[in-house]
C-alpha cells in the first residue's frame, strides 16, 4: 500500500502530483527527504522557504546568530518583530506557519570540528548558505567525508555563483577544494558586511540551491554537478564555467593532505 | 462498456479540477500495469480534462459516457 495523502495535502502539493516527473510517488519522496541548510540567512533564506512549501519532511537549519535589522533587506524569513531572536527560532516559525508537514530541526549553534558530523550525519543533501570561509571548508570536508551531496551557493555585490557537489559519486563530481584548496589569507575576500549585497541576489541563489535540493530528492534532471553557476545581477546573465576534477585537490585528489576536519581561524565574527 | 472489466472505481461527484485528475492520478500510481480504472465526473470541464491529462501520462483512455444528467464515466487503463 502506497502512501496516503489526506485532503489538505491532496490540494496543497497538486501542482507538483500533476508533473509527471513528480507525481504522487515523487512528493511522497519530499516528504520522506531530510535537507541541512546552513545559515538561516540570504540564501538560506529563500532556499529554506521553498523547501518547506515542496513539503521537504525534515528540514535542520544551523545558524548561531540573532536576527538584526540589517538582515531585513534580503533575509525574507525574519521580520521586523523578530530583530533580537534567534535565526533558527525565526526561521522556524515562520516554516511551520508555512507548512505543518515539515518538520523543522533548529540547531542554534556555530558549526565546528565537535558538531558537524553529528548534525548532517542524518540528512540526505546539505545546502551551505554561509558567509565565511572557515565554515564552508568544514562543511565541504564534512560532506566528503559523509559522502553527502552538497548544494553550495556564494553572494557578493551583484554577484552570485552556484554548483553542486555530489559526494555520493566520488570518483566523478569536482569538490569544493579543488575549486579553492585553501581558505584565502583574512582580509583578501571582502564579506557583505564591507562590501554590500543587492538583496534579490541572495533571493535568486538561494532559490537555485532549492531547486537543485528538489531534483536531487527527485532525481531528476540534471544536477549542476562539474559546472559553476555566475550570475550577475546586473546585466542579467548567467553564464556556466566548466569545474574539473582537480589530481592535486589536497581532499579528493591522487595524494590527499586533508584527511580530517580542519577548523580555520575566524577573522572577524561574521553575520550570515 | 459491458465487455471492460473495471478494476477500481473512484466517484468524484463534487470534485473539481484540477483535483478530479489529481485524485485519479494518485489511485492510478498505486494500481498495476494492465488494471482499469473508472471515474465518476460531475464537473463537466473534467470530463475532458481528466482524460486529456491521462492521455499526456501515457495512459489509455478507453471511454467517455454520459451516464446521466450532469454524471460522466472515464475508463482509463494503466499503460505507464
Amino acid at each position: 500500500m502506497s502512501f496516503q495523502f489526506t485532503e489538505e495535502q491532496i490540494k496543497r502539493y497538486s501542482r507538483h502530483i500533476i508533473l509527471p516527473e513528480v507525481g504522487g510517488k515523487g512528493q511522497e519522496k519530499l516528504l520522506k527527504s531530510k535537507v541541512l541548510v546552513v545559515g538561516a540567512g540570504g540564501l538560506g533564506s529563500p532556499s529554506l522557504y521553498y523547501l518547506a512549501a515542496a513539503g521537504v519532511g525534515t528540514i535542520g537549519i544551523v545558524d548561531f546568530d540573532v536576527v538584526d535589522f540589517s538582515n531585513l533587506q534580503r533575509q525574507i524569513l525574519h521580520n521586523t518583530e523578530r530583530v533580537g531572536v534567534p535565526k533558527v527560532e525565526s526561521a522556524k516559525m515562520t516554516l511551520e506557519a508555512l507548512n505543518p508537514d515539515v518538520k523543522v530541526v533548529a540547531y542554534n549553534q556555530r558549526l565546528h570540528k565537535g558538531n558537524v558530523l553529528d548534525i548532517i550525519k542524518d540528512y540526505d543533501i546539505v545546502l551551505d548558505g554561509s558567509d565565511n570561509f572557515p565554515t564552508r571548508f568544514l562543511v565541504n570536508d564534512a560532506c566528503y567525508f559523509l559522502g553527502k551531496p552538497l548544494v553550495s551557493a556564494a553572494i557578493l555585490r551583484f554577484e552570485g555563483q552556484l554548483t553542486t557537489f555530489d559526494y555520493r559519486n566520488k570518483e566523478e563530481s569536482p569538490c569544493y577544494r579543488c575549486l579553492f584548496p585553501e581558505p584565502p589569507p583574512p582580509g583578501l575576500v571582502p564579506s557583505c558586511q564591507e562590501a554590500g549585497l543587492l538583496g534579490v541576489v541572495g533571493g535568486i541563489m538561494g532559490t537555485l540551491q532549492a531547486n537543485e535540493a528538489l531534483k536531487l530528492i527527485l532525481d531528476i534532471g540534471e544536477p549542476l554537478v562539474g559546472k559553476l553557476l555566475v550570475f550577475d545581477a546586473l546585466t542579467t546573465e548567467f553564464n556556466i564555467v566548466k569545474l574539473r576534477k582537480d589530481k592535486k585537490c589536497p581532499l579528493c585528489g591522487e595524494n590527499p593532505t586533508v584527511k580530517e576536519l580542519i577548523e580555520y581561524d575566524q577573522s572577524c565574527d561574521v553575520h550570515f | 462498456m459491458a465487455d471492460i472489466k473495471v478494476d477500481r472505481e473512484l466517484d468524484l461527484k463534487g470534485e473539481v479540477c484540477p483535483f478530479t485528475f489529481v485524485k485519479s492520478k494518485l489511485i492510478m500510481e498505486q494500481m498495476d500495469k494492465g488494471q482499469v480504472l473508472r471515474v465518476i465526473l460531475d464537473y463537466k470541464p473534467s470530463v475532458e480534462n481528466v482524460p486529456k491529462s491521462m492521455r499526456e501520462e501515457g495512459q489509455e483512455v478507453l471511454e467517455v459516457n454520459q451516464i446521466g444528467e450532469n454524471l460522466w464515466e472515464v475508463i482509463v487503463r494503466k499503460v505507464r
